[in-house]
């Protein structure tokens, strides 16, 4: 009796760690509570909020009045129209410099400098660019100073304000994405394709290039997650009202100026479905790339 | 700039050298090699010959010296303006292109109509044997079908010369026999100029016309195959070919080209490799196979048995003298372990070197 208990006992077990499950995957249990308590409750909760509105006109009022009213839903394109360029301009930048870093020997210190922005945080960075881009800052000072203009460039409570602060908050981390991919690319291709007639750039547009778009697609993603979030620097350096009032500054507003957390929701989660959308068409385009090894063979 | 199919007699390194910080690489490499000669650069690890070989492609800049193509001096070209053709250890295939479009990657940078690509890959596919596997990657292919390919896509640029680092090294040791036959075909079907590169001394004496022996970034001996087998001109490459015996000793006496060297409590004789004069210290260096067992013969050296292994048509032993020299041996039939018995040493395939 004891003996087969014990029996089917261990086989249970040896089921189990058949697939994989023995006592050290409770160690995902705490990673799973928090995603649950941190994550996946808040949006389920949120999502149901947003159904759920005060106003009068049925469960979709609070998506009704967002897509009927053009002061939010044009949130929706003034967003894209600073998340989209950012990221394709951080992307298209940190190729050439990734390319160039992985041959420089001191590859950790510079590294380091242009990961910095990352710690600062975005509100410290718009402060700075407030100081340093505004009408009586440096930057305009002194080319007043060398009379390459004779009035103060217009660079903050604009769009390119807000522009170039994502830029500067964006590009470290996309750069560090695409080191990787860069550096994960086996150098000998490199060498192959030059020994076999490929200049420069025939060998970047031919191997480089190539190997690297399932990365760049992923860093595009990434990146574009997170321009499309702005807020602290389109309140700080553009024009919350005009053309940099973004999506997020419409949902801060319906939740804590107008206290409608239900039409915050709202706004929330046609954020995410915007964002949702742009990742999975960048993900679909990347399917139609080779996406195997990128090495030449064994090594 | 192309150099690819353009006539020449020669290709010559010229005190060709490369040093890194206060390492000499490569120390004053001078060759010269004929059209159409295959060449072997043999050497152990370190001894510089893959740096040699990333020197003549352009992939290391040279630090002294010149590399000439008959009288055009190319050491400060551009890899890809030199036109030649390169194996790479690890195959270095692109990942993300067909077999087809690996091989015809050097045609398609030099702006070759579309239909001469396709002629000419066609070629190189029948000539590596891989017509089947055309529209595949490389990675679905085997390793010796990778080589394969790394090889047509070398010679499809018809180079002036083929460089080849270790290119087998990668493959098991079956696979490595077939690839050496097939590149000799290769080679004797295309009669591309070619510098080969390998540590292994099998290779080098079954492909090349001519090798080219390194050792600490410097030439040690040239010579043909059959030269650097019979006649090492030093005991380091006496060693690497295959010369696995040595006896330390001084020359005791010594007659035209037969010298003795006493090494210990026995003495044996060899042929001078190098002027040595009684008196003077000497390893004398014997292959396994010139070491028999002499049975009755007189004056053979005594040793016991320490191990025997069963070889198929022979058997190799591995014996030991009274004052502990170990000697490689081949033999006929088993002798017991522990038992002492006779060698004998041919005097005429052993070689005295000086110490």
């Amino acid at each position: 009796m004891t003996s087969s208990t014990l029996q089917e006992g261990t086989s249970l077990r040896q089921k189990l760690a058949l697939r994989g499950i023995d006592g050290v995957t409770l160690l995902v249990l705490p990673s799973v509570l928090f995603v649950l308590a941190i994550f996946i409750y808040p949006f389920i909760y949120g999502l149901l909020l947003s159904f759920a509105p005060i106003r009068e006109g049925g469960m979709f009022a609070n998506y009704i009045t967002f897509f009927s009213d053009p002061y939010l839903y044009n949130t929706i394109a003034a967003t894209l129209r600073l998340a989209v360029p950012v990221t394709l301009l951080s992307v298209a930048a940190a190729v050439p410099v990734a390319m160039r870093v992985r041959l420089v020997r001191r590859q950790r210190l510079l590294t380091t400098l242009l990961v910095l922005p990352i710690t600062l945080g975005t509100v410290l960075v718009a402060q700075g660019m407030l100081n340093y881009l505004g009408p009586q800052g440096w930057f305009s000072r002194s080319l007043m100073l060398l009379h390459v203009i004779s009035s103060p460039l217009k660079l903050t409570n604009n769009y390119w304000g807000v522009f170039l602060s994502l830029i500067i908050t964006v590009f470290p981390f996309t750069f560090l994405l695409t080191l990787s991919y860069v550096t994960g690319i086996d150098p000998g291709l490199e060498k192959a394709a030059a020994t076999h007639g490929a200049s420069a750039w025939q060998r970047f547009r031919h191997v480089m290039l190539p190997l690297l778009v399932p990365g760049l697609a992923i860093a595009f993603c990434l990146t574009f997650v997170q321009a499309f979030a702005v807020f602290p620097s389109a309140v700080l350096l553009g024009a919350p009202s005009g053309p940099t009032r973004v999506i997020s500054i419409a949902a801060a507003q319906a939740a804590f100026e107008q206290y409608d957390f239900t039409m915050a929701s709202a706004i929330a989660m046609i954020m995410g479905v915007v964002q949702l959308c742009i990742v999975l068409i960048v993900l679909v385009v990347r399917n139609l790339f080779y996406r195997g090894a990128t090495s030449g063979g064994k090594g | 700039m192309q150099l690819a199919s353009m006539p020449f007699n020669e290709i010559r390194l010229d005190r060709m050298s490369r040093s890194f910080g206060a390492l000499n690489a490569l120390r004053d490499i001078s060759l010269s090699i004929r059209k159409g000669e295959f060449i072997a650069l043999l050497g152990p690890s370190g001894c510089g010959k893959s740096t040699a070989l990333n020197c003549i492609a352009g992939l290391l800049s040279t630090t002294g010296g010149g590399i000439y193509i008959d009288d055009k001096r190319i050491d400060q070209f551009k890899p890809e303006d030199r036109g030649f053709g390169m194996v790479f250890q690890n195959y270095a295939l692109f990942p993300h292109m067909s077999v087809r479009k690996n091989i015809g990657f050097g045609l398609k940078m030099r702006s070759r109509p579309k239909a001469e690509i396709d002629t000419k890959v066609d070629e190189a596919l029948a000539l590596v044997r891989l017509q089947g596997q055309a529209e595949k990657l490389p990675g679905q292919l085997s390793g010796g079908q990778q080589q394969r390919v790394a090889i047509a896509r070398a010679i499809v640029i018809e180079p002036p010369l083929v460089l080849m680092d270790e290119p087998l090294s990668n493959l098991d040791a079956k696979l490595r026999l077939e690839m050496r036959a097939e590149i000799r075909r290769i080679h004797n079907q295309m009669k591309a100029t070619t510098i080969y590169v390998t540590h292994d001394q099998d290779e080098a004496l079954s492909l090349a016309d001519r090798i080219v022996v390194l050792r600490d970034g410097a030439i040690r001996q040239v010579g043909t195959p059959h030269e650097l087998y019979e006649r090492p001109a030093h005991l380091d490459v006496a060693e690497f070919m295959g010369f696995r015996n040595r006896f330390t000793g001084k020359v005791v006496s010594r007659q035209g080209e037969r010298a003795t060297v006493s090494a210990g409590s026995f003495s044996v004789s060899g042929t001078v490799a190098e002027d040595l004069q009684p008196g003077a210290s000497a390893v004398l260096a014997v292959r396994p196979d010139d070491v028999t067992l002499s049975g009755d013969t007189p004056g053979g050296v005594s040793v016991t048995v320490e191990a025997i292994e069963y070889r198929g048509r022979e058997y190799v032993g591995i014996a030991r003298t009274p004052d502990g020299v170990e000697i490689i041996f081949h033999a006929d039939n088993a002798a017991a372990p522990g038992s002492t018995v006779s060698l004998s040493i041919d005097p005429a395939r052993a070689l005295v070197f000086s110490a």
